[in-house]
């Protein structure tokens, strides 16, 4: 059994090993070193600078905010899916990653559309005599972007584990008396950890290093660690700078995954 | 198994050597390869280029000088053409990524006008390396309607009245020319205090600021949302096309003249092709199409003797530079003053 | 009894109708917007079609269409084959192992992008390989093989080992058994994945960027070069077509099956 699997992982390990890491040592590489190619700790360190402290904290805090919404919207209505009719669901799921087959970029500047002073919705509001909503160019708008471009991450692995769980179980915990509460909280959640974690990477990770989305909707206002990054690379052209930070960010992901593949393991052993 | 994975990663490798250099003979005599800013063309154009010439166009595009840069550098794609502005061909210069044009075969090169070529000059001294393709300037554009007096300087982007009404470039060296030009300084200054200066005039303007955009200025202006924007000047013959209540000025403290300019790089397959490209270019009639597809200022005096009167005193396309003061061309600092630069606007975006 | 579950259901349409409101707001003002005269999006200028009628004549975007369906297609594909593999692979290694693997293949998606792109670059320079089709379809399908592995991995672990071992002690070959028990099991796992992988590289504009060679151009990329001077209308046109065709598509294929089951419901009658 374990050779086989050697063998299964071969392929993706040849990939792996070519693709992934050769080009993370070339990161690595560019991280501990400054443009004249000597050792240096400098773009490591360039972190706990004030503003690129600053900005990866603003950008873990939209992140996380983007991703606890996103779970909150996310796996009622994967429940809702996954009590439809077999090709009924897949058909509605199918309906919930269509919005994405638009380029992202068209999109986002779609919201722009939609959320500006002069917008659609303000003219909406205004037709209504509402009073108006003036979130473009805040936090707030970055928040409705990264939910609105990272939701089906969520919605689709939650929805794949809640449409394994044998109803039997569930029926099987109501007739041992639990209520509706009950059986959710003990039964249904716990199964659906692993996608509910697969969901959380999915949207936490590049909500982390998005910068179109603060460029777009936020403004330009607040500086995020992805447009940091993004600024060492495409305005001052300098790879070592933004190796160390990409090298920092990396690892600083590496652990908030650590941490929820502890809850995984968790999990893993009420299976 | 060690030995199995061995195997493949050696026959990938040589698969992907293989195919790199079963390619390579693509560049044969008929073709050339223009690395150009997206939609900086009329379409027509390339095809009668290669209809005419017999030559094919391989034609790409980039967005930023900063993304063009890394590509030609590493050598990873051979470009015959490129159009590059003022301060990436100084710094192209510089880290001899050009070769000389020769300027011998270039029939048509009268066509642009003297003083072009002296602006030239402040990136490509001996005019050595460059022909221009298109030249203008920044300025600030605003809704008459929506702004009690029409703004005439730098400093007016200060003014409390227009707070959130504001759209500021999102670019390091459009942002800090601003506020050099407002306190009088050079926007070629490497200068610590005098950067310093601007770093905390454009903190002082932020609370002011709708938005910093780079685009977005022209769909925003046209749509009302904003009272008053940092434009380029191309970019507002068009956005008076669309609302007629926009009105372009080029502050009196001076502003930014600049010019994108044909460049052949060293590792060019195709030198002929690429000087036999700019030539056409430089045609009058071509200029002229040009022109009236991109709506950017031509330096091509033949193409501007071919339009009508009403376009050639155009003050935004052509304007007259012997009326303003304090204009300059940005030329490449080096990188520590890069990098000066680029710390400063972080921590202004980062206020 | 029979109030509150249907006023349940009234609530649950309510909120599925309500994030696809969400959903498709700006889908519907990109479709709105193929439609207008105008050249900006923040004016409208009258009703046209004629992007529609341009669009076909557009050479440029053709061919950018041709290229982002071939390389998302192909890169989805290979992602998927590898990445299912992979999945079942990794999830019957010991812990260590398995962490070390899911370790890497993370790496692409915590990357910047732009990080990504750059570092592929680097490695196909330092090989001397050729930049075009080759480099963008290998780079697309090094970040695509995550999303698969990751919408895999949560479906295996739901999968029961023994039915599948049942299956071997009845005599079934591995390679049957495996299509006959465990890929049935997680094939829901196997399409998101290559729904993910498909659109990721739909959308992909960066890493594209990097690996591409001169005159390859894929929708993403000729969409950002376009932003310099404003969109083109041509765009949003087309990507209503792309988006109503394949919503057509879908609810064709939707209304098919339910036939096909109602018509083995009266057989089995």
């Amino acid at each position: 059994m374990k050779n086989k699997s050697t063998l299964l992982a071969a392929p993706y390990s040849v990939w792996a090993i070519g693709f992934i890491l050769i080009p993370l040592v070339l990161v690595i590489f560019y991280a501990f070193t400054d443009k004249t190619g000597s050792f240096t700790l400098d773009n490591i360190i360039a972190i706990s600078e004030s503003t690129n402290l600053k900005a990866l904290g603003l950008s873990v805090m939209l992140s996380f905010i983007s991703t606890i919404i996103c779970l909150l919207l996310a796996y009622p209505l994967a429940m809702i899916l996954a009590t439809l009719g077999v090709n009924q669901s897949s058909f509605m799921v199918f309906i919930f990653i269509l919005p994405m087959w638009m380029n992202f970029l068209l999109r986002t500047l779609a919201w722009q559309t939609l959320l500006e002073k002069t917008g659609v919705i303000n003219s909406i509001l205004t037709f209504l005599n509402l009073p108006t909503l003036n979130i473009i160019n805040t936090p707030s708008a970055i928040v409705l972007g990264m939910v609105y471009n990272f939701l089906p991450f969520m919605v689709l692995p939650i929805y794949n584990t809640l449409i394994k769980i044998d109803s039997n179980v569930i029926n099987a915990a109501k007739d041992l008396g639990a209520n509706n509460i009950q059986t959710f909280t003990r039964v249904i959640f716990p199964l659906s950890l692993p996608g509910v974690i697969s969901g959380i990477t999915m949207v936490f990770v590049p909500a982390l290093t998005t910068f179109v989305i603060s460029d777009l909707l936020g403004g330009a206002k607040i500086l995020l660690i992805g447009n940091v990054i993004e600024q060492e690379f495409k305005q001052a052209n300098n790879w070592n700078a933004g190796s160390g930070l990409s090298f920092v960010l990396m690892i600083f992901i590496v652990i908030s995954i650590f941490i929820s593949n502890k809850y995984d393991k968790e999990g893993g052993s009420i299976l | 198994m060690r030995k199995v994975v061995s195997l493949m990663l050696s026959l990938v490798l040589t698969a992907s050597l293989l195919t790199g250099c079963s390619d390579n003979k693509t560049s044969s005599n008929g073709e050339v390869i223009v690395y150009n800013w997206g939609e900086y063309i009329d379409p027509e154009v390339i095809t009668q280029f290669e209809e005419e010439t017999g030559i094919k166009v391989i034609y790409d595009e980039f967005e930023t000088n900063e993304i063009m840069y890394p590509k030609v550098e590493a050598g990873a794609s051979q470009y015959d053409v490129i159009c590059p502005s003022d301060y990436m061909i100084s710094k192209m210069i510089e880290n001899d990524l050009l070769q000389e044009i020769d300027f011998s075969k270039l029939s048509n090169i009268d066509q642009i006008g003297s003083q072009y070529m002296e602006m030239s000059k402040e990136f490509d001294p001996e005019n050595k390396y460059s022909v221009p393709y298109c030249w203008g300037t920044v300025g600030i554009l605003y809704n008459k309607t929506m702004v009690s007096s029409a703004p005439t300087k730098w400093a007016d982007l200060w003014n409390e009245e227009y707070k959130d009404n504001i759209l500021m470039q999102d670019s390091v060296r459009d942002a800090f020319m601003v506020a050099q030009k407002m306190l009088g300084y050079s926007m070629n200054s490497t200068d610590k205090d005098e950067l310093e200066q601007c770093k905390n005039k454009l903190i002082e303007q932020k609370p002011l600021v709708q938005a910093y955009v780079v685009d977005q200025v022209r769909d925003k202006m046209i749509g009302n949302e904003a009272a008053i924007g940092v434009i380029y000047s191309g970019e507002a013959i068009y956005t008076q096309r669309e609302n007629e209540d926009l009105e372009f000025v080029i502050p009196e403290e001076g502003t930014n003249v600049w010019i994108d300019s044909w460049v052949i790089p060293k590792n060019a397959p195709n030198y002929e092709n690429a000087l036999k490209w700019i030539d056409f270019m430089l045609k009058p009639e071509i200029a002229l199409k040009n022109f009236d597809y991109i709506t950017y200022g031509t330096p091509n005096d033949g193409a501007k003797a071919l339009m009508d009167e009403d376009l050639q005193n155009n003050e935004i396309a052509f304007p007259d530079l012997t009326k303003h003061k304090g204009l300059e061309t940005y030329v490449y600092l080096g990188e520590d003053a890069d990098e000066l630069y680029n710390d400063l606007w972080k921590d202004v975006k980062s206020e | 009894m029979m109030k509150t579950k249907k006023s349940g259901q009234l609530l649950k349409k309510l909120y599925v109708a309500l994030i696809f409101i969400f959903l498709y707001a700006p889908i519907v003002t990109l479709i709105v917007l193929s439609f207008n005269s105008s050249k900006t999006r923040a004016k409208w200028g009258g009703f046209t079609t004629k992007w529609y009628v341009s669009l076909f004549h557009n050479s440029a975007i053709m061919s950018a269409l041709y290229n982002t369906i071939i390389i998302a297609i192909l890169s989805s594909l290979i992602a998927t084959i590898i990445g299912t593999i992979a999945s079942i692979a990794i999830n019957s290694m010991n812990k260590k192992v398995r962490s070390v693997y899911m370790g890497v293949t993370n790496i692409p998606m915590l990357n910047a992008d732009i990080v990504t792109g750059i570092s592929l670059m680097l490695l196909f320079i330092a090989f001397s390989v050729r930049f075009g089709f080759g480099t963008v379809l290998i780079s697309h399908i090094t970040f695509n093989i995550p999303y698969v592995i990751l919408s895999v991995m949560p479906k295996l672990k739901q999968t029961n080992v023994s039915t599948y071992e049942a299956a071997l002690d009845l005599g079934a070959t591995p390679v049957y058994a495996f299509f006959k028990v465990v890929f049935p099991d997680i094939f829901p796992g196997v399409l998101s994945g290559f729904m993910l992988a498909f659109t990721m590289s739909l959308d992909d504009f960066i890493i594209t960027h990097f690996n591409k060679g001169p005159g390859l151009d894929t929708l993403s990329t000729k969409i950002y070069t376009e932003v310099k001077k404003g969109i083109k209308p041509e765009m949003y046109a087309l990507s209503s077509i792309i988006f109503l065709s394949v919503f057509i598509l879908l609810i064709l294929i939707n209304s098919l099956p339910n036939k096909s089951k109602d018509e083995q419901k009266v057989k089995t009658v």
